[in-house]
């Protein structure tokens, strides 16, 4: 589903990513763990588009087709889905409003028809009943006086909406007590499927203990230094990241 | 510039709708003013002698008065012989007539701006007074509102026919020289609509004005005058554009609400006058006094304004609450573009016992415009527990534009309660990405954070009306940058 082929990115003229590469099949849930300053967050931000980084070589493939090449709403509207890190507040644009919007123009992009507002209203609804969410935070507006777990798990709320194909999470598990993150888990484990692929990128391993990845890689200095199963997750918990990045 | 930065300019560059010009014959007067100016235009409106009066006191004061230079405006000076202020279509007598004896050239351009004048096509509910330059071409639904008792009317017409009503209520709100452009615009105001709502009677409909500026170098000074007896009810809504010439165009309006006893006037205004162009060329000057006197006890007025057009807007919808227990309620989204300059806000002026009002602003800047809150809240000796809340919200759009907040109190009554909000902020990147990355357009997105932002002004809009300042708001400013 996707090829990331020798990504080389800079920001201003610091190289951050330095020749990365990681290939992700549909079903498949990475792991991208490392240090701070490794590259994670900007790896998310390359692969949804996010302007103020400049890619200097690599590919990157989505689907057969060239994903740096898209704008960042078209990427959307093909089904690369990020959930941030620091979920944005829009003060006056209720939920509700901001996922109909949303969920119509990938719609439109497929060739299918609005969504119709009372089949809108009961899909919402029980994906919001499904991340144990009050109906209420539907009309209010996009997390404008959320706590930092009801941010986290509107941008769940967002991913189930949407149904992208490809997920990326940026450091979810980041303010989040255990409750909240077990809600948070539970919601991506439920979107889990053959035809849907995860990067969760994090520096604690203790999110994984949630949901479980099928492949662990460690991104340190722009690269992936290593990579394995769930198990290297747990060495890295033990061992810290002081150990790969002198190897 | 970040890619986003350059969609967002496309967006915000988009052309003025309306700036189509008509073609038809016209009787224009010759540009200048003078006190036999005056006399001939009071003469071409068939006016009674008490007018002629009026007009040349008004005249006479404004010529001792100095053009305000107190807002945070750049204006080139204005030079009033240069202006005609007399363009009106050509016909065989004053006033409007019936629908088939109006150029249908002008029946064309109303059409075009999305106000079919023919009754039958109109949406059911609400009457229109349709102005063209200096007269009032049109007014639909009068007969049906002659049923309830409703007058309303071009203020020409009324002048005639209704002269107590105006000899009582003429400049009882707006005095002749009260400011600069409201003596300017009592000296040679030409048309605009009068409404009188009898006592208990509610208007079975909204009454509506559409201000059309059509000739070149003429200046529209429109009059309107709405008086609401007790315990009577209507909403009224107002309109304008021009056409997109290169040089300024100026528009000086008086608007006076009069409302008695147990009675409400809500006024709703979408301006949207030209605005000159990106190099800031052209345009219209719109410097409009409009204040509602809320008289008896209970009375309640509510100013909701969409202001999107004009290259300089100079406007203060004011509520004087004289009645005890009266109401003022100012609602305004101000957008401001390329090199618009808005300076507007409202004064409240609490004289009544238990006198309450709201002001909620919202300012919006993008380009190079500059967008000016201005706000007086007086609360005197007499307002016993008088109330008042401001919120004054300014939206940044880019880097290059401006937003002031000029909030004036002066309190003299103890028991006074006043509560002041502002803030500014700028739609960010990491909103627009957030927009972007969930798969809408940075088009919808900014239009959907501008509405979003703009809410508490829109829900006050009757509905044909916020359809409307939604998709005005779409053209004028869809676009912005972190």
């Amino acid at each position: 589903m996707l090829k990331i082929k020798d990504l080389t990115v800079n920001i201003g003229t610091k190289e951050i990513l330095k020749g990365l590469n990681l290939n992700v099949k549909a079903g498949e849930i990475h792991a991208i763990m490392g240090p701070n300053g490794a590259g994670k967050s900007t790896l998310s931000h390359v692969l949804s588009g996010k302007s103020g980084y400049e890619v200097t070589g690599g590919s990157v493939t989505y689907n057969g087709k060239d994903l740096l090449e898209m704008p960042a709403e078209i990427r959307a509207r093909e089904g690369v889905f990020l959930a941030f890190q620091y979920p944005v507040e829009i003060a006056g644009v209720t939920n509700v409003y901001l996922l109909k919007a949303a969920l119509n123009a990938i719609r439109k992009h497929k060739g299918l028809s609005e969504v119709d507002a009372m089949d809108f209203l009961t899909l919402v609804k029980s994906k919001t009943k499904a991340l144990d969410m009050d109906e209420k935070f539907l009309y209010r507006a996009v997390n404008e006086g959320f706590s930092g777990g009801e941010k986290k798990r509107n941008e769940i709320l967002q991913m189930a909406m949407l149904e992208p194909q490809m997920c990326i999470l940026d450091e979810t598990d980041s303010g989040l007590d255990i409750d909240a993150l077990r809600i948070v888990a539970d919601g991506v484990n439920a979107l889990r499927s053959e035809n849907r692929a995860f990067i969760m990128v994090t520096h604690y391993q203790r999110l994984l203990d949630y949901i479980k990845p099928d492949f662990v890689h460690v991104l340190a200095d722009g690269k992936i230094v290593k990579s394995g199963g769930a198990e290297l997750a747990l060495e890295l918990e033990e061992k810290g990241y002081g150990w790969l990045e002198q190897a | 510039m970040s890619a986003n930065n350059d969609e967002i300019n496309n967006l915000l560059n988009q052309d003025y709708k309306q700036g189509f010009i008509t073609d038809i014959q016209a009787d224009t007067f010759p540009v200048g003013l003078n006190e036999e100016v005056i006399a001939k235009l009071s003469k071409v409106k068939n006016e009674p002698e008490f007018m002629l009066e009026y007009r040349l006191k008004a005249f006479r004061h404004w010529q001792t008065m100095p053009s305000p230079d107190w807002a945070q405006l750049k204006i080139e000076p204005i030079d009033y012989q240069e202006i005609s202020y007399y363009s009106a279509p050509k016909s065989k007598d004053n006033g409007p007539k019936s629908l088939d004896e109006i150029d249908p050239e002008i029946l064309e351009a109303y059409k075009k701006l999305g106000i079919p004048l023919a009754e039958q096509e109109q949406l059911a509910g609400i009457a229109v007074d349709a102005v063209f330059d200096s007269v009032s071409v049109a007014t639909t639904f009068k007969s049906k509102l002659h049923e309830v008792g409703v007058i309303f009317c071009p203020i020409s017409e009324a002048i005639r026919e209704h002269s107590e009503l105006i000899k009582q209520y003429l400049s009882s709100v707006v005095p002749v020289g009260d400011n600069f452009f409201a003596a300017l615009n009592s000296a040679v105001f030409t048309d605009g609509s009068f409404v009188y709502i009898p006592k208990g009677v509610r208007c079975p409909m909204e009454l509506s004005t559409y201000f059309r500026i059509n000739a070149s170098n003429t200046g529209q000074f429109e009059r309107t005058l709405i008086i609401a007896d007790e315990g009577s009810y209507v909403s009224y809504l107002e309109g304008c554009s021009a056409p997109q010439r290169d040089e300024n165009q100026l528009h000086a309006a008086v608007v006076e609400l009069v409302i008695l006893k147990d009675a409400q006037i809500k006024y709703s205004t979408v301006q949207n006058w030209y605005p000159g162009d990106k190099e800031g060329k052209g345009g219209i000057y719109n410097f409009v006094t409009k204040r509602a006197d809320c008289r008896g006890e209970n009375s309640k007025v509510s100013w909701t304004q969409v202001e999107t057009g004009s290259a300089i807007t100079w406007k203060y919808p004011s509520c004087v609450l004289t009645g005890d227990n009266s109401v003022g309620e100012f609602y305004s989204v101000a957008v401001t573009n390329n090199l618009q300059q808005a300076d507007t806000g409202t004064k409240m002026i609490h004289i009544g016992k238990n006198s309450t009002s709201t002001i909620i602003s919202k300012g919006i800047s993008a380009g190079r415009a500059q967008n000016t809150y201005r706000g007086l809240v007086k609360i005197l000796k007499s307002a016993e527990n008088a109330r008042n809340h401001t919120q004054c919200d300014s939206l940044l759009v880019g880097d290059k534009c401006g937003a002031h907040t000029f909030p004036y109190v002066e309190v003299k009554q103890p028991t006074a309660q006043i509560e002041h909000e502002a803030t500014t902020s700028k739609i960010s990147e990491d909103q627009l990405f957030f927009c972007q990355q969930r798969g809408l357009s940075a088009e919808d997105a900014v239009s959907m954070i501008v509405n979003g932002f703009c809410k508490q002004v829109f829900k006050e809009l009757p509905m044909e009306f916020a359809v409307e300042a939604q998709a005005l708001l779409g053209l004028s400013l869809e676009g912005s940058v972190g």
